[in-house]
């Protein structure tokens, strides 16, 4: 049996209800998390711990409060949190408890659309995310120009993007669900905590600060931090975007090609 | 075994049973300890199969320690503990280990219980043993306390590694986290016994951020000021334990330090005594 292959447009499409669905049914749930509990941090982190701490531009990359130093990079980190959250538990879910990639690829769709369909799910909740966090900071005064913020949450979706299709991949070759607690304490946690959002990484010492150099939350932080601060150098910008562009790609060929494997089409 | 025998043939009209709500079996003669003991060793060997998660989740306050401790603790220009100065990392290791105890205490008595309560029936399944419902407590928080002491007593040692102890009474800080979790593991499974769904742990989220963030754990008290608020932070069990950590790792002990103990005692103490009752109108009716 033979059916005729949808382009990747149309596959996305015909998903278009289904994940409406389950946005409406779940947005609610989400909303502590990806909401409340950043702001939290911005007035733990940013306000009280920031009181304690003299700024100086010159070591804090720029910017002149703790708070606006703090700011740019808990953001970018909050959108890799939203981003691992909708492709670890929710891609097991669908392979495995609730099985709906399996329904899917009863219909016409093909695995391809399956990963796009999920993707574009998890990077349009990321961008919310992002977006309402940004205007919430906005009466803070930590942005030093009105379009360097647009820059910045491109920045920050960017990032999502990009660990959502590298986890992703990660995810479908996944076979218990024990991998994911792993994967949030020895990856998405100190990355949040090293990855310089909290500190300057050249606290870390040479060694450790190229390390953090070569994760994806750093690239992430440093697009949103000099866009939010107007203290872009440009070359790094296209360091990051190409890092953060091959990330995406090879993510997002390596989910591809393992749900295809698990699923044996 | 004969009486048990005939009491299961429910055609029989038989007065078997009296009690009919599955108590009628004896107690073994180990009592209370050999029953929270088998729980214990139930978690034990679920556990086993999960070792990884197990061992990683001793490198997360570890991480905070240094990102925050130092990290950050390079931009902060220092505090004064009563009067004295002090490293940031120095104030914010007990912070950080009190908060650990404290984490690891809601995520085994809050998720875990849950699960075993409404989708694993766990529950239901040991009460049909000779289990009382006061073991299911006991066991089950004697099994945090094990799992969160294994990871407060390493935490402890990588505090003495980088020198961050200034104190011989920081010995008592190993049991002082386990009261921590004593007291927070009781009142959080009582707690769960009310939870309906899991849309409810947003609620938890809700408490546990605000207690993790702005219980001194970060910076000193004096940034509320001397208004309401101080006093309101003051009075929350984690700053209590917080500050409790911290007068152990400095060696600056006070009459507060005795109200912490106190305090945590009877907040563990009321909450094993809900949590039996609940456990037993849950699943016994």
């Amino acid at each position: 049996m033979t059916t005729r292959q949808l382009s990747a447009r149309e596959g996305l499409l015909r998903q278009l209800d289904y994940w409406w669905t389950v946005f409406r049914r779940t947005w609610r749930g989400g909303f502590i998390a990806s909401f409340v509990a950043p702001l939290f941090y911005v007035v733990a982190m940013g306000v009280l711990l920031g009181g304690f701490i003299q700024a100086d531009p010159d070591r804090l990359e720029g910017a002149t409060s703790y708070l606006a130093f703090v700011v740019p990079g808990l953001v970018a980190a909050h959108a890799m949190q939203v981003a691992v959250d909708e492709t670890t538990y929710p891609v097991m879910g669908g392979i495995k408890w609730g099985k709906t990639y399996w329904a899917q690829l009863a219909t016409p769709l093909q695995v391809r659309d399956i990963v796009n369909a999920h993707l574009a799910f998890a990077i349009t909740r990321v961008a919310l995310a992002c977006a309402v966090f940004m205007l919430v900071l906005a009466p803070f005064g930590v942005f030093a120009s009105w379009w360097g913020p647009f820059a910045a949450w491109g920045g920050q979706v960017l990032v999502g993007a990009a660990f959502a299709c590298a986890v992703m991949a990660f995810s479908v070759r996944l076979r218990s669900d024990q991998g994911f607690g792993v994967l949030y304490r020895i990856g998405v946690v100190p990355l949040t905590l090293f990855s310089g959002a909290f500190f300057p990484i050249a606290n870390l010492g040479v060694v450790l600060e190229w390390v953090a150099r070569a994760t994806p939350l750093w690239h992430g932080v440093s697009l949103s931090r000099m866009f939010s601060l107007d203290h872009v150098d440009w070359l790094l910008v296209v360091v990051h975007l190409l890092y953060l562009g091959t990330v995406c790609v090879v993510g997002w060929r390596l989910a591809v090609r393992g749900l295809e494997q698990r699923l044996e089409v | 075994m004969a009486t048990y025998d005939a009491s299961t043939d429910g055609t029989s009209g038989g007065t078997g049973r009296t009690g009919g709500t599955g108590r009628a079996a004896p107690r073994p003669s180990g009592g209370a300890a050999q029953a929270a003991g088998i729980i214990v060793l139930r978690n034990y060997l679920t556990y086993r199969s999960a070792w990884k998660l197990f061992l990683t989740g001793f490198l997360e306050p570890v991480f905070y320690l240094f990102s925050i401790g130092i990290g950050v603790g390079a931009l902060v220009e220092g505090f004064e503990l009563n009067g004295e100065p002090i490293s940031y990392a120095a104030f914010v290791a007990p912070g950080m280990l009190a908060a650990s105890a404290f984490n690891g205490a809601l995520m085994d008595s809050t998720y875990n219980v849950f699960f075993k309560l409404k989708y694993d029936r766990l529950y239901d399944q040991m009460l049909a043993t000779p289990l009382t419902p006061a073991d299911v407590a006991r066991g089950e928080i004697a099994w945090g306390l094990i799992r969160g002491s294994t990871y407060s007593a390493a935490f402890l040692l990588v505090m003495t590694a980088m020198g961050l102890v200034e104190s011989w009474w920081a010995v008592l800080a190993l049991p002082a986290a386990i009261l921590i979790a004593f007291a927070f593991s009781a009142v959080c499974m009582a707690l769960t016994t009310w939870m309906k769904s899991f849309q409810d742990f947003d609620k938890i989220t809700l408490a546990q951020l605000p207690l993790f963030l702005f219980s001194a754990t970060f910076f000193p008290v004096s940034s509320y000021g001397d208004g309401v608020l101080r006093w309101v932070v003051e009075a929350t069990p984690l700053y209590r334990g917080v500050v409790l950590c911290r007068e152990l790792t400095t060696g600056q002990l006070s009459w507060a330090s005795g109200v912490s103990v106190l305090y945590l005692v009877a907040m563990g103490l009321v909450g094993l005594v809900v949590v039996r009752r609940r456990l037993a109108t849950l699943l016994l009716t």
